[in-house]
């Protein structure tokens, strides 16, 4: 039980070691080789982080509302899906599997050079609309796949139950599926989100650089060389996907089997 | 009351109930009794409106039910298997249908508190549903059925995975609620056993069919055909023939006045009401010789051959003695047996026979 513990510390550690030069560079002036420490710490970018002539803020507002109508959306769409592969035997059950993991096994950046022409066509390249839209593509898979794996072993009887008990499919969804399938639920959301949060590549395609998400704001910060600056916008990108895998293990830890190792953090 | 009239239900190419009609009467604790694969579950869910019938006509007091959705029949249906919901406690999961109609608080803890007091889970109100042990499941899941106060109560074999001494308690229990509620019941079960202890009416049916529905008494006294004789335990067919009334076993000089037609016909004969008869008290007595006798708990199954090479099955008190491999005369009382037409095929699906 304690090698146990330790082994679990040990492991934590060197998971959490290499942002620990991060968490340095975010507070300091100047760092130059071979000092260990830095030679000046300076506040800067932190300040630079609540500066409201940056676009930071607005950064994380635009990032955490995409992540969070991505996690919604998906789940939505995911739902039926899930629901349809994990209950139910039809013809041609193995080729939908695929084709809903195709968008994943191809690069997100091939289907989206292809499909931005519609994308132009219908006014939604360079909106935050269109790139909510975009990153559907790579998180529905994942939100129909965890929430097909919890109706495979969902019992649809509980449902005909509530039915017998004399309360209407929508509220039976409300009250009882939902409840019954929400570790998952909650998983799917989790990982989308995760998902939504960290996409450059397809926002920066489809929202032009027009639609600036935190991953865009912290690419050009690598790019003009400002460590300081990348670094307290790297924290300000890791810090929230973090609380919230943490709070979620919390929530999840001891509800059942299908939250997927998010359950034993 | 439940009037089913002419209703069939096909599932891909296989008819699980076809062309039934019945009544099932206000008040009544009905068990709908067959083999697995007879029909039952179907027929109980399309009362219950989880299925729809492909013909016929569904009434609840001469209301067609055909259109109105499971959630909205007065029927409370309680399945094989507890489905309790695991997110609510005990007291949720009973209060859950009353809390879906908006019935007020105070009323609806009142109405939990009472029926659960009735199912004697009063003390486990709090309770996570996964802490219950079988039989405590079924009560809650017979609460939350009941605490609605449904028109029809329908129960779908609800205590089958239960042990025999549980099953035996929650027999009772049922048939008190039964008494208490006057709920016209409608049961399912495969045990014919449990079918004449709980109910007092019992629809038997047979591949997909109503096989004759009446007391269970009827069932033993004049069964309405072979197939329903066997299925109620007659291990013993005497071959033979009606002729203007009489029948005439075809190996013995047995005789009985039937009301059959004339045509091929069996005497139905029960182990029970044979007897081993070495003294010549009975009129009737087949010679044969004593295979074996096996101990049965109650009394001894004694399997007699006789000259034809067909087997009878006797039941005797366990004192007797049984010489196995000496020969032995088995007596057929007068009252013993029933004639009924020989299992040609099966009856043609008669709507309530001796309803």
């Amino acid at each position: 039980m304690k090698g146990q513990r330790l082994l679990v510390g040990l492991l934590l550690f060197a998971v959490l070691l290499p942002l620990l030069p991060l968490l340095v560079w975010a507070v300091s002036g100047q760092w130059r080789y071979p000092a260990l420490f830095p030679q000046q710490l300076s506040l800067r970018g932190l300040k630079l982080l609540v500066d409201p002539k940056s676009d930071i803020l607005l950064g994380l507002v635009t990032s955490a509302g995409v992540a969070v109508a991505v996690a919604v959306l998906a789940c939505l769409i995911g739902y039926p899906a899930g629901r349809a592969l994990g209950l139910y035997r039809f013809r041609g059950r193995r080729a939908v599997q695929f084709l809903l993991l195709a968008p994943v096994i191809v690069p997100g950046f091939a289907v989206t050079l292809g499909i931005q022409v519609f994308f132009v066509r219908y006014h939604l390249s360079d909106t935050i609309l269109g790139v909510i839209l975009v990153q559907l593509l790579p998180t529905v898979p994942y939100a129909a796949i965890i929430l097909g794996a919890a109706f495979a072993n969902f019992d649809p009887d509980y449902e005909r139950q509530a039915g017998a008990l004399g309360v209407g499919p929508l509220r039976v969804l409300l009250f009882v599926t939902v409840p019954l399938l929400r570790p998952a639920i909650a998983v799917a959301a989790l990982l989308t989100f995760l998902i939504s949060w960290s996409e450059y590549i397809l926002t920066l395609l489809v929202g032009g650089g027009q639609v600036k998400t935190l991953p865009l704001l912290l690419f050009a910060a690598i790019g003009s060389s400002d460590t300081t600056a990348a670094s307290a916008l790297a924290v300000l990108v890791i810090a929230p996907p973090l609380l919230l895998v943490l709070a979620a293990s919390r929530l999840l830890s001891g509800s059942s089997g299908s939250a997927i190792g998010f359950g034993r953090l | 009351m439940i009037t089913l009239t002419g209703v069939s239900k096909t599932f891909g190419d296989t008819t699980a109930v076809r062309d039934l009609t019945t009544d099932i009467a206000a008040g009544s604790f009905t068990a709908l009794l067959g083999p697995s694969g007879c029909g039952k579950s179907t027929t109980l869910g399309m009362i219950s409106g989880l299925l729809r019938p492909d013909a016929g006509e569904i009434l609840f007091d001469g209301r067609s039910q055909l259109a109105v959705p499971a959630e909205r029949r007065a029927a409370g249906l309680v399945f094989q298997k507890p489905l309790l919901f695991p997110h609510l406690n005990v007291e949720q999961n009973v209060a859950f249908g009353l809390r879906m109609r908006r019935l007020n608080r105070a009323q609806t803890r009142e109405r939990v508190a009472v029926i659960l007091e009735r199912v004697q889970l009063g003390a486990l109100a709090k309770r996570r549903v996964g802490e219950l042990s079988g039989g405590q499941e079924q009560r809650a899941a017979l609460a939350r059925a009941l605490v609605l106060e449904p028109r029809v109560l329908l129960l779908d074999e609800p205590f089958s995975q239960l042990d025999a001494t549980l099953r035996a308690e929650m027999r009772c229990l049922v048939k008190d609620l039964h008494h208490e509620s006057k709920v016209t019941t409608v049961f399912v079960t495969h045990d014919q056993a449990e079918a004449v202890e709980v109910a007092d009416t019992i629809a038997l049916m047979l591949g997909g069919r109503l096989a004759g529905q009446g007391k269970p008494e009827m069932f033993y006294t004049t069964p309405p055909s072979l197939a329903a004789a066997r299925f109620f335990g007659v291990t013993n067919e005497l071959p033979g023939a009606v002729r203007a009334g009489i029948f005439t076993a075809g190996t013995a000089a047995l005789r009985r006045p039937t009301m059959l037609p004339d045509g091929p016909a069996v005497l139905a004969v029960r182990p029970e009401t044979l007897v081993l008869d070495n003294s010549g008290v009975n009129d009737d007595r087949l010679d044969g010789v004593a295979t074996a006798a096996r101990f049965a708990g109650t009394h001894l199954a004694v399997d007699v051959q006789l000259a034809d090479g067909s087997v009878l099955t006797v039941h005797a008190a366990l004192s007797t003695p049984v010489p196995v491999g000496a020969s032995i005369s088995v007596g057929i009382p007068s009252a013993a047996g029933v004639v009924l037409a020989a299992a040609t095929q099966e009856p043609p699906g008669d709507g309530g026979a001796n309803g």
